[in-house]
């Protein structure tokens, strides 16, 4: 295959980019080794910061994070639900944080209001009665999985490719430059090879992995969080806890439910991470502190994503043990100016959700510089089309479109989310124009599926069972599915295992390998 | 103690108290008016719905190497050396032999009897198109065992609208272990969208539908020897319905489990609410114990919900049948695992970080499996010295520690074992009081 650009990594900076350089014209191929946002892109709050997090420890990164909060709001509202935020402190907190925080949002120009704790509480019932100040800033949310599926399928629809499952293995040089790519495709087992005029590394927490198999170097840490997902809606606006930010200080409205996190372990490698059981305990014992519902609520799914943070040489943050003050700004790294490193490789990551698109630009303005490309950018203008391939992942809509078509035969099959037969025959056609491989994970993905209380015990050999019914899967790959479909809940079940549950839990146990035995299948 | 401030009302009173309407209950229930014990059984009949029907005794020994068990006797002789707290090293294995014996005797007496195999465990196929190695499955499911083992060619029928449950995957899932199935789709009779397992057995329990399935069944039964389809055979009539179907078709007809619940575990339910009353057991259905506590001569006082009219019972000695976490018999919060009722000692891992590993599927099984009540000689639950909490109180079933019964699918055997050695001993120290 050959292309002007190549994207390694289809999380959101991938997505964007590929979105943006497909704009201006380009041809450009993103290769995934799992499918879209399968690593920090998929494992955030979903929060689109108004920045006022980061006055304290990165106001430039704060700065950049306002703008592009305004920009997003205008031009992908579909994405977003405009919820506003709150930053509370409660008795025992920091009060010269408190006192200085209006004037450092204004300093970031980030608006910022202060609102009487009693009105707060009036705003928001489940906060705490001990609250002794709080602001009103322009916090929103963002779906991050619509907003990355919406950007490939913008991106293809002008003539980008997606190739999911991909991996790359190792690059061929001529001249110190990349010639050819070569990636295995993990599903069939094939490899192939890919000519590309540029190279851009946007594979996230792996980014080090990847220029490292193309003879350079990044100096990065990984840091993960985890977050946890509660079973109904807590609050109307973000949350936040007015301090320097630490455990458990977040919560995030999505939809139907909220999101609370996060915590902050430097980890060896992204690629086993798990929500363990101390980060959840330390998560809600903090979050309580704001608010007290979170100490008893029912928590649906924990997980855990890896932030990718560059500047591990820099001695002033090297001793700073749970890498917060690490910046969230971006790295945009030409490695054309380090010695050994291919010529026509670029490395964009660190950054925020929020500034994807900013960041994008940045790494397209200077693609575009290599291949002489004058086009400018057009995402800062151009809205975000609101497209089919995301349409499932919005909380609530199954079961409205549901309920409307009352169709006699669209069974559901997710009964949890309401997620019927026809959401999952649309889903799949999507997957089959994409690359004609609907598996069942990539249909939880691109759907609520498995995402309810029941968390897949009911579901996915349902889905499993209608996907032979229409000839989707063959053989014993259906079996492998459901394995790695079960696997993939419970590892956001696990550390959530007490009370209703852990009931739960029990059953998809006796279930699945009580009756099923599948505990007993060769691996996959 | 008394709960919504209200009186509670009708007295009633027994010796054995079953608490509990699981397998285990229901066990208990059984051999304890067998030998004429005056009983009373209460517990919400929801849980024993979730069986599977098909009776476990050992399919898998030891966990962590995943083997199947061939002979479950020969195999609970090695468990039981291995795992000495293992509920099942309670008991000898003439003793259980006796239980299952005398169950399945009563199964077959009230019209559900259940095939044991000649000799050791047999396997039949799951609903996902893995095979399952049980001991004693419903006559209903018999032939699968039997044409499975030869290798027969089989028609497996699904149905439209039938949710989970499709041929195609199980045809396809079985490829390399049995060649010759062959799928097929019909519309079950009468049934239009979306269909329920319990619905559809009512339905063949009338012989004009079960007529119109095997005809809707025969032209496809071309080079086959049996045929295959989704446990539906029936709910109170599973002999007259499987034996029309056979005769209907010329070929032996068999059932396929389904996901749970599944109409085995209600048949089973039904047959123990439609019996076990008329032997002698007093229910109390659809009630729940709200609290307990210990009279002055030692017995036990119950009070039963509903929680506006609730009622007292008083019993001499009791038998916890609860359950774990989905039987509500043991609960979890953050920081440990409690027993509900008696607020029992609970045998635990230490801490919850090591209630589960990190896979679902580890071989290992999850340690919180092995989690629960733990119990002397008599079935009595002991505290950590091992000494017992009450002279008067026996538990028997999945609450039982030092077993995981998903993994070493034992959950029947477990159940009907432990009901019989509680209800033993519990009739010996009856005995002593009168």
């Amino acid at each position: 295959m050959q292309t002007q650009v190549l994207i390694i990594g289809a999380g959101v900076t991938g997505t964007g980019l590929a979105r943006d350089l497909a704009l201006r014209g380009l041809s450009v191929v993103v290769v995934e080794k799992r499918d879209i946002n399968a690593g920090a892109s998929g494992g955030n709050h979903g929060l689109l910061h108004s920045g006022a997090r980061y006055i304290a420890s990165d106001p430039a990164a704060a700065a950049e994070c306002h703008i592009e909060n305004q920009r997003l709001k205008q031009l992908a509202p579909h994405c977003i639900e405009n919820t506003g935020g709150l930053f509370v402190a409660v008795a025992g907190d920091d009060e010269r944080y408190i006192a200085d925080f209006p004037q450092m949002c204004r300093r970031c120009h980030i608006p910022v209001r202060q609102v009487d704790p009693k009105e707060a509480r009036e705003m928001e019932p489940t906060l705490s009665d001990t609250l002794i100040a709080a602001y009103l800033v322009d916090d929103a949310t963002v779906d991050p999985f619509k907003l990355s599926l919406d950007n490939m399928a913008d991106a293809r629809r002008h003539g980008a490719v997606l190739r999911r499952h991909c991996r790359v293995t190792g690059f061929q040089m001529a001249q110190s430059r990349i010639r050819r790519t070569t990636i295995i495709d993990e599903v069939t087992g094939r490899s192939e090879t890919i000519d590309a005029d540029v190279v851009v590394n946007a594979a996230g927490a792996w980014a080090g992995v990847v220029a490292g198999l193309a003879g350079a170097t990044i100096e990065m840490r990984y840091s993960k969080g985890s977050l946890l997902v509660t079973q109904s809606r807590l609050c109307e606006r973000v949350v936040n806890r007015l301090r320097m930010p630490t455990d458990g200080d977040i919560l995030v409205p999505g939809g139907t439910v909220s999101i609370l996190g996060t915590t902050s372990v430097r980890v060896d490698s992204p690629d086993v991470i798990y929500p363990e059981v101390h980060e959840v305990d330390t998560i809600i014992d903090q979050g309580a502190a704001m608010i007290p519902q979170l100490a008893v609520t029912r928590y649906i799914r924990a997980y855990c994503g890896v932030r990718p943070l560059l500047g591990a040489d820099d001695p002033q943050t090297s001793e700073d043990d749970d890498d917060r003050a690490v910046s969230r700004g971006f790295a945009l790294i030409d490695h054309a100016r380090q010695p050994g490193a291919p010529s026509n490789l670029i490395t964009i990551s660190g950054g925020k959700l929020t500034t994807y698109r900013l960041m994008a630009e940045k790494t397209a303005d200077l693609v575009c510089s290599r291949l002489g490309v004058t086009a400018r950018c057009r995402t800062d203008v151009t809205a975000l089309p609101d497209t089919v391939d995301a349409r499932w992942t919005e909380p609530g809509l199954a079961p409205n479109v549901w309920l409307r078509q009352k169709a006699p035969d669209d069974m559901l099959l997710c009964e949890c989310e309401m997620v019927s037969q026809s959401v999952v025959d649309e889903i799949v056609a999507g997957l089959q124009a994409l690359d004609g491989r609907p598996d069942l994970k990539a249909i939880g993905l691109r759907s609520r599926i498995g995402k309810g209380p029941c968390q897949g015990t009911f579901c996915s050999q349902r889905l499993a069972a209608y996907l032979y019914d229409r000839g989707h899967l063959q053989g014993a790959d259906g079996l492998v599915q459901l394995r790695l479909f079960l696997r993939e809940r419970w590892r956001g079940q696990q550390p959530l295992l007490w009370d209703m549950n852990l009931a739960q839990a029990e059953l998809l146990e006796a279930m699945h390998c009580g009756l099923f035995g599948l505990e007993l299948e060769k691996s996959p | 103690m008394n709960v919504s401030g209200k009186q509670p009302s009708c007295d009633l009173s027994c010796d054995l108290m079953i608490i509990g309407t699981g397998m285990a209950g229901m066990a208990a229930a059984f051999f304890a008016v067998r030998q004429g014990i005056d009983t009373i059984q209460v517990g919400l009949t929801g849980e024993i719905g979730f069986a599977s029907g098909l009776i476990d005794l050992l399919g898998v020994h030891p966990v962590v190497q995943g083997t199947p068990v061939d002979d479950p006797w020969e195999g609970i002789v090695r468990l039981c050396r291995d795992e000495p707290h293992h509920p099942y090293a309670r008991l000898d294995i003439e003793t259980i032999r006796t239980a299952f014996q005398t169950l399945l005797d009563f199964f077959e007496t009230s019209g559900y009897p259940h095939a044991v195999p000649q000799r050791g465990n047999q396997r039949i196929v799951t609903p996902v198109g893995t095979l399952k190695t049980t001991y004693a499955v419903p006559h209903t499911m018999q032939a699968g065992a039997w044409a499975l083992d030869r290798q027969a060619p089989c028609l497996l029928v699904d149905f439209d609208g039938l949710k989970g449950y499709s041929a195609h995957q199980i045809a396809a899932g079985l490829a390399d272990r049995w060649p010759v199935l062959k799928p097929v789709r019909l519309v079950f009779p009468g049934g239009r969208g979306e269909l329920y397992v319990e619905h559809m057995a009512r339905a063949l329990d009338a012989p004009a539908v079960r007529q119109q399935l095997a005809d809707a069944i025969r032209p496809h039964l071309g080079g086959v020897a049996a045929v295959g389809l989704p446990a539906v055979l029936g709910m109170y009539r599973t002999r007259e319905v499987q034996a029309d179907l056979q005769s209907g078709l010329g070929l032996p007809v068999f059932e396929i489990p389904t996901m749970v619940p599944g109409v085995a575990g209600l048949r089973l339910r039904e047959l123990f609410e439609q019996r076990l009353p008329p032997m002698g057991v007093r229910p109390l259905f659809q009630h729940r114990v709200l609290a307990v506590r210990r009279s002055k001569d030692g017995g036990m006082a119950f009070t039963i919900a509903p929680e506006d009219a609730p009622r007292r019972v008083k019993a001499r000695a009791a038998v916890l049948c609860t359950g774990r976490f989905f039987g509500k018999g043991l609960q979890a919060d953050r920081g440990g695992i409690r027993e509900t009722l008696f607020g029992l000692p609970v045998a635990q891992p230490k801490d919850r970080a090591s209630w589960h590993h990190k896979d679902l599927l580890d071989l290992q099984g999850h340690p919180i499996n092995r989690a629960g009540v733990g119990v002397d000689a008599d079935f009595r639950p002991v505290d950590a010295k091992g000494r017992p909490v009450h002279d008067n109180l026996f538990a028997a079933g999945s609450i039982l520690a030092h077993q995981d019964w998903i993994r070493q699918k034992c959950g029947s055997g477990l159940a009907i074992a432990t009901a019989y050695g509680a209800v033993r001993a519990a009739a010996r120290f009856l005995q002593k009081l009168y």
